[in-house]
């Protein structure tokens, strides 16, 4: 394993454990000594990255190593930006631990050979993926807010007014923040997917070939698209909408692992390992 | 209040018989620092408010005192629930009954009416209350936040007036201190301990912000309409009151510049309120599921939040089982606040032993302002800079005889002796006559004595 990928996930576990502390003693320095090692984990996740694409001549996604980190980058950064514009420091909790996961995975996962296909050395296929990855790292971190919010809301229902109930933010915050995820991760993911079926009409001649990744990949928006078109219209919010932000993670789960490793298709070069 | 007392006695008997003998001889100490004064548990409002000072009576009333000859120091703190004379005597016995005539003289109670209400600490004691009271240990709601702003303004009016000087300058500064740590370090302030306060903090964890949220007020009683105050200063927004007589509506309406709406009108109105505060004396349920789903979609599903104060309740439980909802009742707002009580004493706990550490700092201070320990420490300070200096010297004289050694050894000890000779003779005269101290203060700073005591 490559030292500066030891280092990040170093920095990224004592992030956590920072984060951790913040949920137990509720100091506020515990979550800014919790920040800054993620932002230190993160600063040398881009280092990682870049390094590896110099070496490489081609953007960090052409394996499972490398998506893996990948991911992880997009998630770390989305979360990095939702600090900056929301209060919610308790998510740390949430996003500290699964950016540490998934960099330990990409270190257990062999770093299978890259072969440079021409089709991936345009500009569109880095595109569409930064902007898919940045897109699904928003509806990850809407997931950790829907967890929050339903435990918000269990203890405020259930009248236990314990640890849980001091410790999570208000519900209006919550909620502000877990539609913010979603509206984000939806124009970038709609941004992602006109950029990869245009990509697709260059370089095989159609917009849409029923492949499974396709398929799901629009699972995935439609999915969200419910899931906004009935906020605005009936205000479908609280619980439902945590709810659904949870599910339809796992869809995405699905859409990024399961597909390229259970069923085949032209998206799997890329999660080879 | 009870428990809390239990608190600090148990920590009193975990403390060493070694440390309590200690605390023994320290009694003896700092008597000319007394503390008197009435509270909200030794004196009943009608005798507090005969003692309460205006701003002009309060500058009158420490002018006065410190012209008092038995009286060096004095800060007076007047709050709604206390008056407290803090003092630096010259005489304790003569200082407190000079006091105690000034306050019956002044407030023109007499004294037999308002002896038994007063409490009197010297020493240690004086100095505990006042960092128990500046952190809101002594208050009639344990943690409230005022009262540290309250002797802040006491004690500023107090220097204004330069009714202080050494001790009480200190003995303030440390107590603002002891407080801040309390608050920072303990959890003593942080939730709520009454009904309708704790009802407030359950809106602020369903909405954020209370800011422009509506409230609907159904029927009325005393703790319902306390949380309406405290709504109306979280700048609620609109506020409606319904009441079975539309005309007891109005005028609690006109109260709270809001709206009285017919008791029919409620299913209506739950489409646009966010808080229901309802304490009704209805034998039945006031509002069922029914009139709740029916609004629900209308107001596009945002939470609503009952308050259920009344007893037999208005709102029917089920309707906390309808999403975005949050009923509480009575019960359960008593359960939030036991519950926020019992983490209170807690760290009340862990207040009383903050106080008690600062209360043994400030007595080793106090203590070095006598005239012997502050000679010793003069004398250690430069016997202990002069050996230094010698047995840096004398490493590079090697050539010396011993007689040339003894005999610089002589110089050096005559020195020490001859440069504190007058220094010391000062401090043991001054004593006598004047504010000593001032001195002895001047003569610690002058040659950072007490370096090594931490802050």
């Amino acid at each position: 394993m490559n030292i500066l990928h030891f280092v990040t996930i170093f920095f990224y576990m004592l992030s956590t454990a920072g984060y951790i502390a913040y949920l137990f003693f509720q100091k506020s320095y515990w979550q800014k000594t919790g920040f800054t090692l993620l932002l230190m984990g993160f600063l040398g996740h881009s280092l990682l990255m870049l390094l590896s694409s110099l070496q490489t001549g081609l953007f960090p996604g052409q394996n499972l190593q490398q998506t893996l980190m990948l991911a992880g980058w997009a998630f770390a950064c989305v979360f990095l930006l939702l600090q900056y514009r929301f209060n919610l420091k308790i998510l740390g909790v949430y996003a500290a631990p699964f950016v540490a996961v998934i960099m330990i995975s990409a270190a257990g996962v062999p770093a299978a050979e890259i072969s440079s296909h021409p089709f991936f050395k345009s500009f569109w296929i880095f595109f569409h993926v930064i902007t898919t990855f940045l897109g699904n790292a928003a509806f990850a971190l809407a997931c950790g807010v829907g967890f929050l919010y339903l435990l918000q809301e269990h203890a405020i229902k259930t009248k236990n007014t314990g640890f849980l109930f001091r410790r999570l933010p208000s519900l209006d915050l919550l909620e502000q923040t877990g539609h913010a995820c979603i509206v984000s991760g939806f124009t970038a993911l709609t941004i992602g997917l006109v950029a990869g079926i245009l990509y697709a009409k260059v370089v095989w001649g159609h917009f849409w070939s029923w492949d499974p990744k396709e398929l799901w990949s629009g699972i995935v928006w439609l999915f969200y698209a419910a899931l906004l078109h009935e906020r605005l219209t009936v205000g479908w919010g609280g619980r439902k909408a945590a709810v659904m932000s949870i599910i339809g993670f796992l869809v995405i789960m699905f859409t990024f692992l399961g597909v390229n490793l259970i069923l085949e298709g032209h998206h799997g070069v890329f999660t080879r390992w | 209040m009870e428990c809390l007392r239990a608190g600090s006695n148990r920590l009193m008997q975990s403390v060493s018989p070694e440390a309590v003998h200690i605390a023994a001889d320290r009694k003896n100490i700092m008597q000319d620092i007394i503390l008197i004064g009435l509270n909200h548990k030794s004196a009943p409002v009608s005798l507090r408010e005969c003692f309460a000072f205006s701003e002009e009576d309060a500058v009158y009333a420490i002018g006065a005192l410190r012209k008092l000859p038995a009286i060096r120091e004095v800060v007076l703190l007047s709050t709604c629930n206390r008056v407290e004379l803090i003092m630096y005597v010259e005489k304790s016995v003569e200082a407190a009954v000079a006091a105690r005539k000034f306050l019956s003289e002044f407030k023109q109670v007499p004294p037999d009416q308002f002896e038994t209400a007063l409490y009197q600490y010297g020493g240690e004691d004086a100095v505990r209350h006042l960092f128990r009271v500046a952190s809101s240990l002594d208050s009639m709601v344990v943690g409230e936040p005022q009262i540290l702003g309250q002797i802040k303004a006491a004690y500023f009016k107090a220097v204004t007036y330069k009714s202080t000087g050494v001790i009480l300058n200190r003995l303030l500064h440390r107590t603002f201190f002891v407080a801040k740590r309390v608050r920072s370090e303990t959890g003593i302030g942080d939730h709520a301990v009454s009904i309708s306060y704790a009802a407030i903090e359950l809106g602020r964890k369903i909405f954020g912000e209370l800011t422009q949220k509506k409230v609907l007020l159904i029927g009325a009683g005393e703790m319902a309409e306390l949380a309406v105050e405290h709504l109306i200063r979280s700048q609620a927004g609109a506020i409606y009151v319904a009441n079975r007589t539309f005309e007891r509506g109005v005028s609690l309406a006109q109260r709270y510049h809001g709206r009285a709406i017919h008791f029919e009108e409620i299913p209506t109105a739950l489409q646009d309120v966010d808080i229901i505060i309802s304490s009704t004396g209805s034998p039945e349920y006031v509002i069922s599921p029914k009139d709740v789903t029916a609004v629900m979609r209308k107001r596009r599903h945002r939470p609503l939040f009952f308050i259920d104060i009344a007893v037999p309740r208005d709102i029917d439980p089920k309707v906390n089982r309808i999403n975005n909802v949050y009923v509480y009742d009575i019960d359960d707002l008593k359960g939030v606040v036991d519950h926020n009580i019992e983490d209170r004493n807690r760290e009340a706990i862990k207040a009383e032993r903050i106080i008690e550490e600062a209360v043994i700092k400030f007595a080793n201070w106090y203590d070095g302002l006598q005239v012997v320990p502050t000679i010793k420490a003069l004398r250690n300070k430069v016997t202990d800079i002069a050996n230094g200096e010698m047995e840096k010297t004398m490493r590079s004289l090697e050539n010396l005889s011993d007689a040339d050694r003894q005999a610089v050894v002589r110089m050096k000890d005559s020195l020490i002796n001859k440069v504190l000779h007058d220094p010391i003779m000062f401090l043991k005269e001054s004593g006598c006559h004047t504010d000593k101290a001032v001195y002895l203060d001047m003569v610690r700073k002058f040659f950072r004595l007490d370096e090594n005591q931490s802050e």
